[in-house]
């Protein structure tokens, strides 16, 4: 499979770099501080490809903290606040969108 | 039920310490997620949208009470409270965390449960028809020769690697429960001339990106032959098959670009090779395995017992024997389908209490033995006629006694975008909303027989292709659109469907379904004529116009 970094980055738009924990699977973003957060609020956001490539390479590097780590578009609300950019992420960052458990009849 | 013996206890077990070693490996930083990865799925273990999922295979569908309550303690233990249960008789814990995972995998060995063959490139769980054993005029148990191939394609050196996933299915029966033409090898168990068992052997079947219905590659291999038979297929995938395209390397592929007649040569020139080599099945060898399997002591009963006579007035214990209740290959006795497709809820899907609960009722009223269908539903396979009532009342106690068994919201899902990482569209919420939509139990007695598979992305794990409405998930600039096909068949007339139009948008896919039944129900030619049959005589055309003529 072709590593995340020998893959063409294409971004539209403000961008973060989201992955899974690897000792849990939670999903998580990584942060201007080299980490990784639960909350998407504190993702690192990038908008040029020079800056998405150098993250990405930080967090792919960063096996042990995360694996599957990608490039996630994000919107920025007008007082800054990070949302999901598309329903995908949307679904990752809130989680699914049924009830967990089955309706008993 | 079948009894593990020592050789596969001793397998699992030491599965379970080889990948306790592997995780302690993987959290520590000694392997890297490029080397763990194909260890964790050897393991069953993917990684999803949320989190880790556990597939934990349930082969042929058979279980025992005491594996499904351990199914409920990993729920519980491990997971949140509840399995999905798919459409290859595996069941999937959604948000297991992968240092627990040792763990949970020792549990489920204590009681022969395991996750081999539910990933990667290698045979996967063979499965059969759910109601092996019990179902009158089968010509005999497959679950022996699903057995045997187990046995045989469990860690096989040759075909661990091979170019891509390989899935078998076996029925038995006249009528197809297994959905064999849609393997990569379909094995139809029947009788010669002499009475002598063997199989029709189909290949090349299989959904995904490139729909195709297996073909027939010979009629009839003896039932001694049927390792070395199977062999000479994998070895010529294994030499020709694509491993260049993923996309390609299937080898419903191979048998489609080769022909079917050239690849029935060269399987035939490999066969002549191995055919009388220590492949061959020995009598002794067959015996064994069938030993292993136990079946129960049935009672003298009854065809028509007092207690049924007596329910038979009661309209919603009627209603639910009605769809629920199939025949027994033994007189007094009853197969019961146990829907896990509650109006509102997701397909598929078992809380650990339920499962707990529904142990129990096995033990009480079906020899603690439960099987598991490929249409996401649960079955108990041996109930007393006179116990049906009882039966119903702590069913309905528990939410599993919704009667709409093989009816329109009888739904067939994947888990679709709100769980899966390879999905473009959801698939679940489009499935409860159609269980609303056709909640009326009389508006869907109406409706009769109607299979709806949904699926969230082309790789087909709702099976939608041979959905009689069938609906495929697909993103369009960011939102998500819907395929609608019909005139699909999973069954032994098995189809593939005809799309009937342009896609629809997410929040139409409901009204587009009911305009498709309301159409059905105008256009059939009797209120006998089953919607599959409506539309082989009047093709899509008609439905088609009714769809899209406001649209």
């Amino acid at each position: 499979m072709t590593s995340p970094l020998e893959q063409k980055i294409r971004i539209t738009g403000p961008s973060v770099v989201t992955a899974n924990r690897t000792w849990d699977g939670t999903v998580v973003y990584r942060t201007a501080t080299k980490g990784w957060s639960t909350d998407l609020a504190d993702a690192a956001v990038v908008r040029a490809v020079p800056e998405a490539r150098a993250l990405l390479a930080e967090a792919v590097a960063d096996d042990l903290g995360a694996v599957g780590a990608y490039i996630a578009p994000v919107e920025i609300g007008e007082s800054g606040k990070i949302a999901p950019g598309n329903l995908r992420e949307r679904i990752r960052a809130s989680g699914v969108t049924i009830d967990l458990l089955p309706v008993p009849a | 039920m079948y009894a593990y013996d020592e050789i596969d206890r001793t397998l699992i077990d030491e599965r379970v310490s080889e990948f306790r070693d592997q995780v302690k490996r993987r959290l520590s930083g000694e392997l890297t997620e490029d080397e763990f990865k194909m260890l964790r799925l050897q393991n069953g273990v993917y990684l999803q949208l949320h989190a880790y999922m556990f597939r934990v295979a349930i082969p042929y569908g058979t279980l025992s009470s005491k594996q499904l309550r351990r199914l409920a303690h990993v729920a519980r233990r491990y997971d949140r409270g509840y399995g999905h249960f798919t459409t290859r008789q595996n069941i999937q814990f959604n948000w297991i965390k992968l240092a627990d995972l040792p763990d949970a995998l020792a549990d489920l060995a204590e009681v022969g449960i395991h996750s081999m063959q539910t990933s990667g490139n290698n045979t996967r769980n063979v499965t059969s028809d759910q109601w092996a054993g019990v179902a009158p005029g089968e010509v005999e148990d497959p679950r022996i020769w699903s057995e045997i191939l187990r046995q045989y394609t469990t860690l096989h050196p040759e075909f661990s690697f091979l170019p891509r996933k390989f899935k078998f299915a076996i029925t038995a029966s006249e009528h197809d429960r297994a959905a064999i033409k849609i393997h990569d090898i379909g094995l139809r168990l029947h009788k010669n001339e002499q009475g002598e068992t063997g199989f029709e052997v189909l290949v090349g079947g299989g959904l995904g990106r490139t729909p195709l219905i297996a073909k027939t590659i010979r009629p009839f291999v003896h039932g001694r032959d049927l390792l070395s038979y199977v062999e000479a297929i994998m070895r010529v995938y294994n030499q020709y098959g694509r491993r260049d395209n993923i996309y390609k390397a299937r080898i419903k592929i191979l048998v489609h670009e080769l022909g079917i007649e050239k690849f029935a040569e060269e399987v035939e020139e490999e066969w002549q090779h191995i055919r009388n080599s220590d492949l061959k099945l020995e009598a002794a060898t067959i015996e064994d395995i069938r030993s292993r399997f136990t079946y129960p002591t049935y009672a003298k009963l009854p065809h028509m017992p007092d207690e049924l006579r007596k329910a038979a007035h009661d309209p919603l214990f009627e209603r639910w024997r009605k769809n629920s209740v199939s025949p027994h290959k033994v007189q007094g006795y009853s197969i019961v389908t146990i829907s896990l497709k509650p109006v509102g809820g997701p397909p598929g899907d078992a809380t650990a209490e339920q499962m707990d609960a529904l142990a129990d009722l096995a033990d009480k009223y079906s020899f603690g033995e439960i099987r598991v269908g490929h249409e996401q539903n649960l079955a108990l396979p041996h109930v007393a006629k006179h116990d049906l009532p009882a039966l119903w009342k702590a069913l309905d106690k528990i939410g599993l006694a919704t009667p709409n068994v093989n009816l329109v919201s009888d739904i067939i899902a994947c888990p679709g975008l709100d769980y899966c990482s390879l999905a473009n569209a959801r698939s679940i919420p489009i499935a409860q909303e159609l269980t609303r939509r056709f909640a009326n139990h009389d508006t869907a007695d109406l409706i009769g027989r109607l299979h709806i598979n949904i699926s969230g992305c082309i790789n087909a794990c709702g099976h939608h292709h041979v959905g009689h409405i069938g609906i495929l998930g697909v993103e369009k600039n960011g939102e998500e659109f819907y395929q609608i096909t019909i005139g699909g068949r999973a069954d032994e007339k098995a189809e593939l469907g005809t799309l009937i139009g342009p896609s629809v948008p997410y929040n139409e896919v409901a009204d587009v379904i009911e305009d498709v039944v309301e159409a059905y129900l105008a256009l059939r030619a009797t209120p006998d004529e089953l919607f599959i049959d409506t539309v082989k005589r009047l093709g899509v055309e008609p439905f088609r116009e009714r769809v899209y003529a406001t649209r």
